[in-house]
């Protein structure tokens, strides 16, 4: 069938705002839209601009807005969006610096502030650290996010309050925070203590909706701030 | 623009994330390159797990483990490599716990671990727990934990810097000259860049892309490969490449071997498990390129399902607890790109192009090397799927793709870091950036040429359809003489995009060119090997040719003509051996 994909252009080149352009293009059902962006840029028009990597979901580059929802384009097949026209758009509330790409450069310095990584000074034993199966599920669900910022990008907190730290920071920091081998959690609720940090968020939900990885975003976060909390009480 | 960094890593996979964390906590300054953003590297798309003998579940030892890898390799193997490969893994693995990453565990809270194929107890006897997982994303927490390793010790990162040529003083580095740094292309806008480095590492993973039906990522073109060709660097052992067995219908999308590891089956259209016909002992845990073979038998003898060109991955008995704990990432590439659900259904598979054994060859250090006496280019190291060492040969083994890039990736930092002390860097300047820019702005001006796409299509096209899991010399004839025709066409490509902001199209361009030397040299290869070896399965010559062939196939590029040179193979514990299962 003929589908039509009306995509956000902006080309800092050549265009002193973003504008829609239309594109006809011959789609299946199990076409992801990925497919069709790409039949856009080989078979009709080079200039077209996209991240894209692994086309599979795990690698992240290639989040954007589709009929209004943060979704990887790699990730959402033509029979899921329903209708023959489908809008395609990049983040929202991040820098565009061609089509459908964004600065990530914000998004990545937020991620960094969090300390992402695990903190263990003490002296690690000769074989693995012992961790039970139940201490390490604790964690299971924030250690699959891929970066994509589609739930920060998606976050009407973040948009109204572009300090704020956002939910792909706090994730980062909840897969640390709740790791029995990990010795900063203090520090990291400190980090989201400040006024920047969880109590930006409204629980809107809007994360959660936009992962391509199914975390439970918000429960995450609410998890952190109980954390916050019961650190004081 | 110029700068220096005393040693450099092209590529932010697996390899070059851990080299990169060794020259950081060595205290060298050093910075990565990647034209992605590290976390959106290939190794994160890895699934099943990471090899090691540690023996949580039963008894294992690296012996056993270097045995499987030597036999899985067909005997191509450098068997001091495989050595290496075997012990470092149980050590690489440990440390990777110990920077935090998430592997599922024991009852008893030790590294949980899971058959995959071709592993084996006491030299082949029946299936071993060995690999390591974390659920079915391995690679993921690896390139993540790792990732955060390096912002812990504050890496330099270049992110979305593409890599366009090698520098080089004193020569051609095919001639005696040394490696000296990268130009790379910022991608946000245009700017060409000289690094001037003491040492550069490749780590840029696989070529892929060149074939139609691939788990691989976009981004694998073969980049590093190709620029080392280019500089007189041979490409060691081409004509093997692998092909996955299980793969999505028509796209190719990995569907891990950890579901045969858990007790998935393969099925025919009669519904039987016609492994038992092609290796009885290890049925669907036989190596990869025994059981992709056998799925192309099947569907020729018209045992696919329907008459068609796949067979069935069953994982039902399994049951809901198994296939959502442990095969959770898979069950939904299923479920999104096939609309299948693996918990009632059947799902239809068929091989799919995964992973180049060949690449830049190098000694155990990690160090590229330039001829058949091993002879080391000064200043290039290569480390993952880009370098060929050789610990997969033939064949490589699931799960040692990653054992690959941990282990020779901690030693690439580790080599650098002794190697840049007391040498002086290179004395370059921006001029050297000139050729590869006049190349680029030849692609960038150039009026009714043909477009990359088209182009890279065709390629896709005979390399799947002539140099894939059977060959013989008629389809490799038909694909030189297609792969000449496709240089010749590329020579005008052209491109709509002309400007400087995240050109894509050109970048895309370039790439094309890479993957078109890896291409030939693939052929050259396959064409000269007249035998059957692991991966490389020549219809017209079936047997295995130990007196001619146990060597490593060099081929290198010289006024546009490819000489083959053959290496070779480093033997010291286990004599070649008829393989079966």
């Amino acid at each position: 069938m003929q589908v039509e994909l009306r995509i956000l252009r902006y080309d800092p080149e050549r265009d002193r705002r973003p504008h829609e352009e239309s594109y006809r293009v011959e789609a299946g059902p199990m076409d992801r839209v990925l497919d069709l962006l790409h039949r856009v840029k080989y078979e009709q028009d080079g200039t077209l601009t996209f991240r894209r990597s692994c086309g599979h979901g795990i690698c992240g580059s290639d989040a954007m807005l589709i009929n209004g929802r943060n979704r990887l384009a790699c990730k959402i097949r033509v029979d899921q969006l329903g209708g023959k026209r489908i809008t395609v758009a990049p983040l929202p509330g991040l820098p565009v610096m061609k089509d459908l790409v964004v600065d990530m450069e914000a998004f990545f310095a937020k991620f960094r502030s969090v300390q992402p990584f695990l903190v263990n000074e003490g002296v690690a034993p000769v074989r693995e650290r012992r961790q039970s199966a139940h201490d390490r599920e604790r964690f299971d669900d924030t250690t699959k996010c891929i970066l994509c910022a589609a739930c920060t990008s998606s976050c009407p907190s973040f948009w109204a309050q572009p300090a704020y730290v956002g939910p792909a920071a706090i994730v980062n920091a909840h897969r640390f925070i709740f790791d029995t081998r990990d010795d900063a959690a203090e520090e990291r609720l400190e980090i989201l203590a400040d006024k920047d940090g969880v109590w930006r968020c409204r629980t809107i939900f809007n994360c959660t909706d936009a992962c391509p990885r199914g975390i439970h975003i918000t429960q995450a976060i609410l998890e952190v701030s109980r954390a916050i909390v019961e650190r004081h009480a | 623009m110029i700068r220096d960094h005393d040693a450099l890593v092209v590529g932010a996979g697996g390899a070059g994330l851990w080299a990169a964390l060794e020259l950081a906590k060595a205290g060298v300054d050093s910075a990565v390159l990647t034209k992605l953003y590290p976390t959106r590297s290939h190794t994160g798309a890895a699934q099943g797990g990471v090899c090691a003998a540690l023996g949580n579940q039963e008894e294992d030892h690296w012996e056993w483990h270097m045995f499987d890898t030597v036999k899985g390799g067909d005997y191509l193997v450098d068997q001091d490599a495989a050595e290496v490969l075997a012990r470092e893994a149980i050590e690489t693995v440990i440390e990777l716990e110990h920077m935090g990453l998430p592997f599922n565990r024991t009852d008893d809270g030790r590294i949980d671990q899971r058959r995959f194929g071709g592993h084996t107890r006491n030299y082949g006897e029946g299936p071993v727990k060995r690999a390591c997982y974390a659920a079915d994303r391995t690679g993921h927490m690896i390139l993540q934990t790792l990732y955060q390793q390096c912002l812990k010790h504050g890496v330099k990162f270049y992110d979305e810097y593409h890599v366009v040529d090698l520098v080089t003083e004193g020569g051609e580095l095919g001639d005696g000259g040394r490696a000296a740094g990268v130009v790379a292309y910022r991608i946000a806008d245009g700017e060409l860049v000289v690094l001037r480095s003491k040492a550069v590492l490749l780590a840029t993973g696989g070529f892929g892309r060149m074939f139609r039906v691939t788990s691989n990522a976009w981004s694998l073109t073969g980049d590093g490969v190709a620029l080392a060709y280019r500089h007189g660097v041979p490409m060691q052992d081409m004509e093997f490449y692998q092909f996955h067995p299980t793969g999505i219908v028509g796209i190719g999308i990995l569907l891990s071997e950890a579901a045969r590891g858990e007790g998935g089956t393969l099925l025919n259209d009669l519904g039987e498990r016609f492994m038992k016909d092609y290796a009885p002992n290890l049925m669907e845990l036989a190596p990869r390129d025994m059981v992709s073979r056998a799925i192309y038998q099947e569907i020729r003898a018209g045992r696919g399902i329907g008459g068609k060109d796949y067979v069935y991955l069953d994982v039902r008995h399994l049951g809901r607890k198994v296939i959502e704990e442990k095969l959770p990432d898979i069950t939904e590439f299923a479920r999104v790109y096939q609309g299948v659900e693996p918990l009632t259904e059947p799902v239809p598979i068929q091989p799919t192009a995964h992973y180049a054994m060949g690449g830049i060859p190098t000694d155990l250090l990690t160090r590229v090397t330039r001829d058949t006496a091993h002879t080391v280019v000064p200043g290039l190291y290569a480390a993952g799927e880009a370098a060929s060492v050789s610990v997969h040969g033939a064949n490589r083994l699931g799960t040692n793709s990653l054992v690959d890039l941990l282990v020779f990736g901690r030693r690439a930092g580790r080599q650098m870091a002794a190697d840049v002390r007391g040498v002086r860097m290179p004395a370059v300047d921006d001029a050297v950036m000139e050729p590869v820019r006049a190349e680029l702005e030849a692609i960038r001006g150039r009026q009714g040429g043909e477009r990359a796409a088209a182009i890279r299509r065709d390629l896709a096209d005979v390399m799947m359809d002539d140099v894939g899991v059977y060959r013989d010399e008629t389809c490799l004839r038909r694909a030189q003489k297609a792969v000449g025709g496709l240089r010749e066409r590329y020579r005008t490509v052209a491109v709509h995009d002309t400007g400087t902001t995240f050109n894509t199209d050109l970048l895309e361009a370039r790439e094309l060119g890479y993957l078109l030397d890896c291409a030939e040299a693939m052929v050259a290869s396959a064409l000269a090997r007249t035998e059957s070896r692991g991966a490389h399965s020549r219809e017209d010559y079936p047997e295995r040719d130990d007196t001619k062939f146990l060597a490593h196939t060099l081929a290198t590029r010289r006024d546009g003509v490819i000489s083959l040179a053959y290496k070779p193979v480093t033997i010291t514990k286990f004599q070649p051996k008829p393989r079966t299962y």
